[in-house]
């Protein structure tokens, strides 16, 4: 029997001075995780956009429990997205989007 | 409930308004306790404008002074003039004949080492063992990590992995400090936490490093700038009334 691949969902606020796409969000964390980590890295991440709010700058990110730590400093470590300053801070991590809802109100 | 510090940001002074907005993140994403970096000559008055901004947004300030001395003798007097009039002292190592002195002596409370030159990083495990005994902490800056790309960054990455291993091998302090030059370069304790596998340093190290470690060298030094201090381990706990 496989053994179900525990999870984490992260609620995060990315801050810059103008608003980005869903797509330019993956885009930034992907590369960011590849940069850090390589693809390698990168394949054991399981990471997915579950919801991305445009007008807050909000996002929660889904991740495998083993792989948090990799893309907590992934997060981090970004500065920059299309040549204009941008930072990603993790306001939450949860084990369920319910209780990441009831710690962050992010997710309705 | 921890207090998370940050012993190095590097705002401008002069720009208050700046200044204020960058002291206004660092308390919303968690920093209860900053240490802003001051010229030697800074007027007292200016400390306390600056304390007056920490206060009113809640933060408790720490006035630090980064010396970068030539040589030795050049430390020595900076160390002797300065010591009393911060509370944190900070020592950016440009030569190994500086590392050793500073690390030796019981007034310095951090080592820093330039990131530019790679060779300049001379915390081995001689500095280590003078720092482990005069109770001087290494000093880690982030924003260096965020800001390099590509080879830059996998060295810079290499040093504090070696350097890492060689103080906690010698239980020399680690203090991690955002070394945040605009608002853009802040992150949160938890974030430094995660950024700090990439050099192989564990989270609750890593969380100590920007919390316990930090606060107790503001909290020794203030003890010891107070007017009650006499010696270590000896203070006014009362005083006749006159």
């Amino acid at each position: 029997m496989t053994q179900r691949v525990k999870q984490r969902y992260l609620a995060i606020q990315i801050e810059s001075a103008e608003a980005f796409e869903e797509d330019e969000v993956k885009d930034a964390i992907w590369s960011a995780v590849l940069q850090l980590f390589g693809e390698y890295g990168a394949s054991k991440a399981g990471l997915f956009l579950i919801e991305y709010d445009k007008k807050k700058g909000q996002a929660v990110l889904r991740c495998s429990l083993k792989a948090l730590s990799m893309v907590h400093a992934s997060l981090a470590s970004i500065t920059k997205k299309k040549e204009k300053p941008v930072v990603f801070h993790v306001l939450r991590i949860s084990g369920t989007l319910r209780a990441l809802a009831k710690k962050s109100r992010v997710v309705d | 409930m921890t207090r998370f510090v940050d012993l190095h940001l590097c705002a401008s002074f002069r720009d208050l308004k700046l200044l204020k907005k960058m002291i206004t993140k660092s308390y919303t994403i968690g920093y209860r306790l900053i240490g802003i970096p001051l010229p030697p000559n800074f007027d007292r008055d200016e400390i306390e404008r600056i304390r007056k901004i920490c206060s009113e947004v809640g933060v408790d300030f720490v006035s630090r002074v980064d010396l970068a001395p030539k040589n030795t003798n050049e430390l020595l007097g900076s160390l002797r003039r300065l010591r009393r009039r911060f509370e944190v002292v900070s020592v950016i190592c440009t030569s190994k004949p500086i590392a050793r002195q500073a690390a030796k002596d019981r007034r310095v409370d951090l080592l820093s080492f330039p990131f530019t030159k790679p060779r300049s990083r001379f915390f081995d495990r001689a500095e280590a063992e003078l720092a482990s005994e005069s109770l001087t902490a290494f000093e880690i800056d982030m924003a260096p990590l965020l800001t390099l790309e590509g080879f830059l960054r996998t060295r810079l990455l290499s040093s504090f992995r070696r350097e890492t291993a060689t103080a906690k091998s010698f239980g020399v302090p680690i203090v991690i400090s955002s070394g945040a030059t605009d608002d853009y370069l802040l992150r949160g304790p938890h974030d430094f936490s995660a950024l700090s596998i990439l050099f192989d340093m564990d989270s609750s190290l890593a969380l100590s490093a920007v919390s316990d470690v930090p606060l107790s060298i503001v909290e020794r030094n203030r003890l010891k700038l107070s007017p009650d201090f006499v010696a270590p381990g000896l203070r006014v706990v009362r005083r006749k009334d006159p």
